[in-house]
């Protein structure tokens, strides 16, 4: 599937000096961005970007959950939806949901349910709908990351944010965020995701062999690497609000009250949106 | 939040502890092992002994008092179901109305695709919703257009007291009705309707500072070219 040709045979993950393949050292992220708020339409919306990783985030709701029999009349019910786009592997991904997918929008709606007040919208579903662009490795922690801050965008009321994160083994060594290669030839990998305020692990997987040690020593790599990514989100949040008041702030202080001579037009304010583009 | 120094209004995030000194967890927060903590993302406002978190977006959730403007979607032989703009359906029963409907005539009255004004008389913990439009300032409306903003910015397109929408008036010479689903009919003269809602447009595009007010009273007031009657306000809240 993958060509692995242009790789030497005598390459190994990670050197002697603890270096990887991508010139990070076991206990390094990949670079990641976070934007919340990019999406018109939807109630809350993020994107991210996790080394290669390129991921949409976009929450609706809460809103009349459909079909009607899956209404639970005590509690709003949290459903998520994984999908890789066609594009986003070398080799081109058969669209439509698949075992894979359907695995992962079933934990990942697991781990929200964990952290959102579902009791508060009997009877409505807030959905969650996570597309996969660009895939390099650990897209199920970039795709809850994003979600989660797309949940927060959209004002849905919840106990903290929910972050996440995959450790794995690659060369017998145990690594913070396997990137593809490493994910394909390496050991182990294991993603989590906790709610950063209390600790509590709301969603804990494995693919590979770790022993008991090497567990703990993922998870303590995990769990740090994860108070660094929540930080990332508290601050794509706080952009995405701050932005607009800051920008409500700097129009009042430049935009005294005039005193003109009546006109036949308006002048234009410096946002002035075009007209009637909505209702459609 | 008294009119006096403008404070810096801090943006809280899901999760953040509150400073809630003696104070009880109101709208928007939770209490765990004692403490308060944000729930959404929102301003902290502290009022008669509540912590709250003022959202900054989210759907409309409907709550008892509440005025709205609700679209017909369906009727039946003594109701109908209007679609007040949130996650629950709102029946609005033949009773709750100005007239005397009798069993099945209900569509001599009010059409799917019409227009009410009206009041959300309770809401049950099934959030199941009732309306009424049986007070006299409640009635269909007819005319004029509807607008959508987010209900977050309902309380600013209202200002204190009204003062927003008072400004808006008198200028722009609208009717106008605000919902609190984010939902705002307007009608009036083309030239007024054009100016309110492009006000509208603004305060729904506008984030949670201060001086709203006074950057929607400069853009009317250069836009009829006289000064405004009320009295400025330095510091418009984001409740009314």
């Amino acid at each position: 599937m993958e060509d692995i040709e242009h790789i030497p045979k005598e390459l190994k993950l990670i050197d002697a000096k603890g270096i990887r393949l991508d010139g990070r050292r076991a206990d390094e992220l990949r670079p990641i961005k976070i934007e919340a708020g990019v999406l018109k339409k939807a109630d809350g919306s993020a994107y991210l970007e996790w080394g290669n990783n390129k991921v949409l985030a976009a929450v609706y709701g809460p809103r009349e959950a459909h079909p009607r029999h899956l209404q639970d009349p005590a509690k709003a019910l949290v459903q998520c939806r994984y999908n890789m786009a066609p594009f986003s592997v070398t080799d081109r991904k058969r669209p439509g949901p698949d075992r894979r997918s359907v695995e992962i929008s079933k934990v990942i709606s697991e781990a929200f349910s964990a952290v959102v007040f579902v009791e508060q919208f009997p009877r409505t579903s807030v959905d969650v709908y996570i597309e996969v662009l660009q895939a390099d490795a650990g897209t199920r922690c970039a795709g809850l990351t994003a979600a989660s801050v797309a949940l927060a965008d959209a004002g849905i009321p919840m106990r903290d944010l929910v972050t996440s994160c995959a450790s794995g083994k690659i060369g017998g060594v145990v690594a913070l965020d396997l990137n593809k290669d490493e994910d394909n030839f390496g050991e182990a990998d294991c993603p989590m995701a906790i709610v950063p305020r209390t600790g509590e692990i709301v969603l804990l997987q494995m693919d590979g062999h770790l022993t008991a040690a090497e567990f703990d020593e993922a998870m303590e790599l995990s769990i740090g690497a994860a108070k660094q990514i929540y930080e990332l989100q508290r601050d794509a949040l706080r952009r995405r609000f701050a932005s607009v008041a800051e920008a409500a702030q700097r129009e009042a202080e430049r935009e005294p009250p005039r005193e003109e001579p009546p006109r036949e037009m308006p002048p234009e304010m410096p946002e002035d949106l075009p007209p009637e583009v909505d209702d459609l | 939040m008294d009119g006096s120094a403008p404070e810096r209004r801090e943006v809280v995030i899901p999760g953040d502890l509150l400073n809630g000194h003696g104070l009880k967890p109101g709208s928007g927060t939770f209490n765990e092992g004692g403490r308060i903590y944000a729930a959404r993302v929102g301003i902290v406002a502290e009022r008669e002994g509540f912590v709250d978190v003022i959202p900054l977006s989210g759907r409309y959730i409907p709550r008892p008092g509440d005025v709205i403007i609700g679209k017909i979607t369906d009727l039946g032989p003594s109701h109908w179901l209007v679609d007040i703009n949130s996650p629950y359906p709102a029946p609005l029963n033949a009773k709750e109305t100005p007239w005397m409907v009798e069993f099945g005539d209900t569509d001599r009255y009010l059409r799917v695709g019409d227009v009410i004004l009206a009041e959300i008389v309770s809401v049950d913990e099934a959030m199941r919703v009732q309306l009424s439009m049986a007070d006299r300032q409640f009635g269909r409306l007819t005319g004029g257009q509807v607008l959508d903003i987010s209900p977050a910015k309902v309380p600013r397109l209202i200002g204190r007291d009204g003062s927003m929408v008072a400004l808006i008036r008198e200028f722009t010479n609208v009717r106008m009705f605000v919902g609190q689903n984010g939902r705002i009919w307007i009608d009036g003269d083309p030239e007024g309707v054009h100016h309110a809602a492009h006000v509208i447009k603004v305060i729904d595009a506008s984030g949670p500072a201060p001086g709203l007010t006074d950057q929607v009273r400069a853009y009317l007031e250069a836009a009829y070219g006289r000064r405004a009657t009320t009295p400025a306000e330095r510091d418009d809240d984001g409740r009314h």
